[in-house]
């Protein structure tokens, strides 16, 4: 680890002030940024502590939705009770990621910046252009089981790490940051870029800008599935994940929100797959048809094939379930 | 003064007296409580690291990128570095751990690279901190020095084959084409590491008169301390090690490893104490890992399912200039019955880390993968799997024709069969919803050994003391020895006292191989046993009529309190066990049978595990409780071995890609449902005279089979390379259509 500058934020003005140069970071929880530092991947000059900021709770929005505080833990998203009823795919995300240890300690906010996974970028003795950029991408000619399929660039093939954030897509959530001087919201589908040739930069906050919120629209309805197929049970990451909100009227599809994790650098979703359901009648060619769409662009690196079949299996099943009569 | 008197064994010839049958204290056996839990839960236990000598400095270890000689490196820089006190380059550092009971250094570094992730230097600083950044800042320059070889596969691996591992006995080859049933299947295994909790730790300080005392996590102290003091070229005398609590070791800390020589020898050249802690991605890379394996295994059967050929045939990896190679068909020679046998033994030298015993090394794999080949047979002969097991049990050692110390192979799958409600039924009937349902069985077997112990029990009026330098690895050294020690000499388990960990006590056999309760209990047993002739010589009655029970020796009904005979008096006897022919006579081994109900998603490949229930005999139980332990451990092992453990070698230059507890995927808690483990009561005569056998390792020897065997009988998919991850039974049910 290297020495840095410690802060502690007493409000976000504050917080955002000092976190005015390139080299800083704010740290909440720390469940990834700590183990990045000590192995030296992460090396920030200084951490702006913002967890005596007021930003910890959960209100209802005047449209209907929920203003979930950056602060929130993951454990106490996945148990508000407004959230389990209403938006329940949220909370299935939740306590599919990580372990209640981690789950008590991790922020809402700070979930949405995770880093990736991959092998090569935790391990400072191999390239990788997203933690040393222009080194080079062991990952797509190495070990890349974990890695993505859609979304890639010759420089880097990470995937986004988050359950949570797959079904805050699903579900449209907007993310709320506070910079300097003036605040702004981000749709979550504009939050995150691309790899392309700057797989370092991540989402498209400026520096010294601090999420402050997430924000749910009003409940979706619909049936809502989060299915998440990993190595094992419990405490691993998505190989492929599924966040579905699907509903059904007079006998056809009439909304279908679904967003995907594992397969891309950021939580995926489709707007054309979600088109080509809606209005139609469910059956097993139509979700045949919605695999297509989803993985007309998916490349493989050797490792990871086996991510375009897994995928369009889960998915089918995803919507099987979701539209299938109740019993 | 106080008079010590020893008492040997050398162990020739079976012992029918079973005395410890006709003992009264009525401790050994039962499930008592770990005397040293309540330190452990209360963080009162010292582990290694824990340690903290005044003025002590921190080591950090520095890793090799890249495979060459090295030619320099920026530690003039690193010396300059905030904190940092000196950079460690020595020549005598070690390469990788050093394998079990080698008793002797391994390959030292000498310039050289062997694989990446070799400790190259040692940073030493006042902070851990500013250590482990100061070794991340520093570089070694290395000249690559040829190309290597990565995988054991690759045609350009040079391949040894020891003549004396090979076997050919009949023909095999005639049997598989006259036979009425054969097959012939490929099995592998991958690379997997121990993955103890506590990782490798030593905190090292030199006295003034050059003496050495190493506080470590190590399982076989003798060793350990003969292998430091050869690293370091000190006479054995000079070295004390102690070792009192372990955090588990499952063989990667049977060898000295590389923190230790690097404490050793800063604390040398500093003339301070310094502690080094390996980071968990030191421990995965630079102690011994599993080596992965390739079986070709044959079989062949008759109508009946008479086994008339078997052959097993294994190429394993291991770096340049280490003894150690995985014997995958240890238990193969002996668990089935065949006229007609081959037995291959390849080793094909790569540049991986370094490969060496992790638990039950031999067995782990090749019991896993043999069993699963035995359910394939049985299946295209159309035989319940249990039947055709049964139908197999040999009556002696199938090539040597030496007899069974003890057979209970039958016992245990007939018992396991019944407890388990085992019908055989044909695969891809039974559904829950997505999930295919199946079941599997397995048998298990695992080789037992003794090993040379000695051991020192104090008496006094007031109770006893168990003294030597025995480990307890988690696997409850303590307990047993105490309860060993409380039935001997009649005392409550809390009237004895077992010290352990400590080389300057009297050398015990160490944790390994399943060999450690059986041998140091042994120890205890003949220390005991001298104790109570001198009670009965005192008292002048005959050792076998005398009762020792609640601190009273009892004999023709007149109770003399233990105070009164002893007094203020100390007695001491050492008792000393030495492995003999009973080892050598007949085949010693455990049994075991287990059976698994698994599902199996039709959608997405997934298997999770729902029953598992396994039946052992391993002679006299010591402790039924931390026994119990041992075989949920090797189950959920055999989870881990059949679903998810996997190290993975990146192809280009051998290094360990997962290194971390993230990736590397033990089973957690929702992977292993209930596990049921039953014993056979059972006394071995020809182990040692507590009639008892090893249990630490059976359980693994076979369960990772019966997990395999079930998704069989699930859904139809067949995996011979191990883990079954889920992809692969994908792959399998999108062939099935």
């Amino acid at each position: 680890m290297r020495a840095f500058d410690y802060v502690r934020a007493g409000d976000t003005a504050e917080a955002v002030r000092e976190a005015g140069g390139a080299e800083t970071r704010f740290i909440a929880g720390g469940t990834n940024l700590l183990d990045l530092m000590k192995l030296e991947v992460m090396a920030p000059g200084k951490l702006v502590d913002i967890n005596r900021l007021d930003l910890g709770g959960i209100e209802a929005t005047g449209e209907g939705g929920l203003r979930i505080g950056a602060l929130v833990t993951n454990s106490d998203l996945a148990a508000d009770a407004r959230v389990r009823r209403d938006w329940p795919v949220l909370s299935r995300a939740l306590l599919a990621g990580a372990s209640g240890q981690l789950r008590n300690k991790a922020t809402t906010g700070g979930n949405l910046l995770q880093r990736t996974r991959c092998y090569y970028f935790y391990d400072r003795g191999e390239p990788c252009n997203k933690r040393e950029p222009g080194s080079g991408c062991a990952a797509k000619d190495g070990m890349n089981r974990i890695l993505a399929i859609l979304g890639t660039s010759e420089h880097c093939i990470a995937t986004h790490p988050s359950d949570m954030a797959v079904a805050m897509r699903a579900l449209g959530a907007r993310v709320e940051v506070e910079g300097q001087g003036s605040g702004r919201e981000i749709a979550l589908e504009d939050f995150y870029r691309l790899p392309g040739d700057t797989p370092h930069i991540e989402t498209v906050l400026e520096p010294g800008e601090l999420i402050t919120a997430v924000i749910l629209p009003p409940p979706a309805g619909g049936r809502q599935i989060y299915r998440k197929v990993r190595d094992r049970s419990s405490y691993a990451f998505a190989l492929v994940s599924v966040a579905a909100v699907v509903a059904v009227e007079n006998g056809r599809i009439a909304k279908a929100q679904l967003a995907f994790g594992g397969l891309g650098p950021m939580p995926w979703r489709d707007a054309d797959v979600e088109d080509a359901l809606v209005g139609e009648t469910p059956s097993a060619a139509l979700f045949d048809r919605a695999g297509d769409i989803l993985l007309a662009e998916a490349k493989g690196y050797g490792g990871n094939d086996f991510k375009i079949p897994l995928t369009r299996r889960t998915l089918a099943a995803v919507l099987t379930q979701a539209t299938e009569d109740d019993q | 003064m106080t008079l010590e008197t020893t008492r040997r064994l050398k162990h020739d010839t079976p012992d029918t007296d079973r005395r410890l049958d006709g003992m009264a204290q009525g401790v050994l056996g039962t499930g008592m409580d770990r005397p040293e839990g309540p330190l452990k839960v209360a963080g009162r236990a010292t582990y290694a690291a824990e340690a903290h000598p005044e003025a002590m400095a921190e080591g950090y270890l520095v890793r090799a990128a890249t495979i060459g000689r090295i030619t320099g490196s920026n530690g003039d820089a690193i010396r300059a570095m905030p904190g940092v006190i000196e950079v460690i380059e020595d020549e005598r550092m070690i390469r990788n751990a050093a394998q079990g009971m080698a008793g002797e250094s391994p390959v030292q570094k000498q310039g050289q690279v062997w694989y990446v992730g070799q400790p190259v230097a040692c940073v030493v600083a006042e902070s851990f901190e500013q250590a482990r950044h100061a070794a991340q800042a520093m570089l070694v320059t290395i000249e690559p020095d040829g190309t290597h070889v990565f995988d054991a596969e690759d045609p350009a691996a040079e391949v040894e084959k020891p003549k004396q591992k090979q076997l050919d006995q009949g023909d095999l080859e005639g049997a598989m084409s006259a036979a009425a049933f054969s097959l012939d299947a490929t099995y592998h295994t991958p690379s997997m590491s121990s993955a103890a909790m506590e990782p490798h730790a030593s905190v090292a300080q030199w006295d003034e008169d050059g003496a050495l005392t190493l506080r470590g996590s190590y399982q076989l102290l003798k060793f350990n301390k003969a292998e430091l003091a050869d690293v370091l070229g000190v006479a054995p005398e000079k070295v004390r090690i102690l070792s009192p609590y372990v955090g588990g070791g499952f063989g990667s800390k049977l060898g000295l490893a590389p923190e230790a020589v690097a404490a050793a020898l800063a604390a040398q050249a500093l003339g301070r104490p310094v502690r080094v802690v390996l980071h968990r991605r030191q421990v995965f890379e630079t102690v011994t890992r599993r080596s992965e394996t390739r079986q070709r295994i044959r079989l062949a059967c008759d109508a009946e399912g008479k086994l008339s050929a078997i052959g097993h045939e294994n190429l394993v990896s291991q770096l340049p200039g280490e003894v150690f190679s995985e014997p995958v068909a240890q238990g193969t020679h002996f668990q089935y019955a065949a006229p007609n046998r081959v037995i291959g033994h390849e080793i094909a030298r790569i540049r991986r880390p370094a490969a060496g015993s992790v638990r039950a090394p031999g067995e782990a794999v090749g019991v896993t993968a043999f069993e699963i080949a035995i359910d394939e047979l049985a299946k295209k002969a159309g035989i319940d799997p249990l039947e055709f097991r049964l139908r197999n049990v040999p009556d002696k050692h199938p090539e040597n024709g030496k007899p069974f110390s003890s057979s209970t192979m039958e016992a245990t799958l007939r018992e396991g069969a019944k407890r388990f409600g085992w019908t055989h039924t044909p695969p891809r009937q039974r559904r829950d919803g997505e999930w295919w349902i199946g079941t599997g069985m397995a048998g298990a077997v695992r080789v037992n050994m003794m090993i040379e112990a000695m051991a020192r029990v104090v008496l006094t009026g007031q109770g006893a003391r168990v003294e030597c330098d025995m480990t307890d690895i988690g696997t409850g050294s303590y307990a047993i020895l105490t309860q060993v020690a409380a039935e001997m000499l009649g005392f409550a388990p809390d009237r004895v006292e077992t010290v352990l960990g400590d080389t300057d006590l009297p050398p015990a056999s160490g944790s390994g191989g399943s060999f450690g309760a059986a041998s140091t209990s042994t120890a205890v047993y003949l220390a005991c046993m001298e104790l109570r002739e001198r009670l009965a010589a005192k008292l002048g009655v005959k050792e076998t009529e005398l009762t020792l029970k609640d601190g009273l020796a009892i004999h023709e009904n007149r109770k003399t309190p233990l105070a009164e005979l002893l007094g203020e008096e100390e007695w001491r006897a050492l008792g000393h066990l030495q492995p003999g022919k009973a080892g050598q006579e007949v085949r010693q081994a455990t049994w075991g049978a287990i059976f698994a109900e698994v599902a199996v998603s039709d959608v997405t490949g997934e298997t999770r595990v729902r029953r598992m229930d396994g039946t052992f005999a391993a002679g006299r139980i010591l402790n039924l409780k931390t026994a119990r332990s041992q075989c949920h451990g090797g189950m959920i092992w055999g989870i881990g071995l059949a679903l998810t453990e996997a190290m993975e070698h990146d192809p280009r230059d051998g290094h360990m890609v997962n290194r971390d507890l993230a990736e590397y995927h033990l089973p957690v808690n929702l992977d292993v449902p209930q596990l049921g483990v039953h014993f056979l009561e059972e006394r071995d005569d020809w182990a040692n005279p507590l009639q008892a056998k090893g249990i630490g390792e059976l359980a693994i020897c076979g369960s990772g089979a019966a997990v395999i065997n079930a998704i069989e009988n699930a859904c139809g998919v067949r995996v011979r390379r191990l883990p079954a991850t889920l992809d692969q039974v994908m792959d399998g049910l999108i062939a099935q259509g």
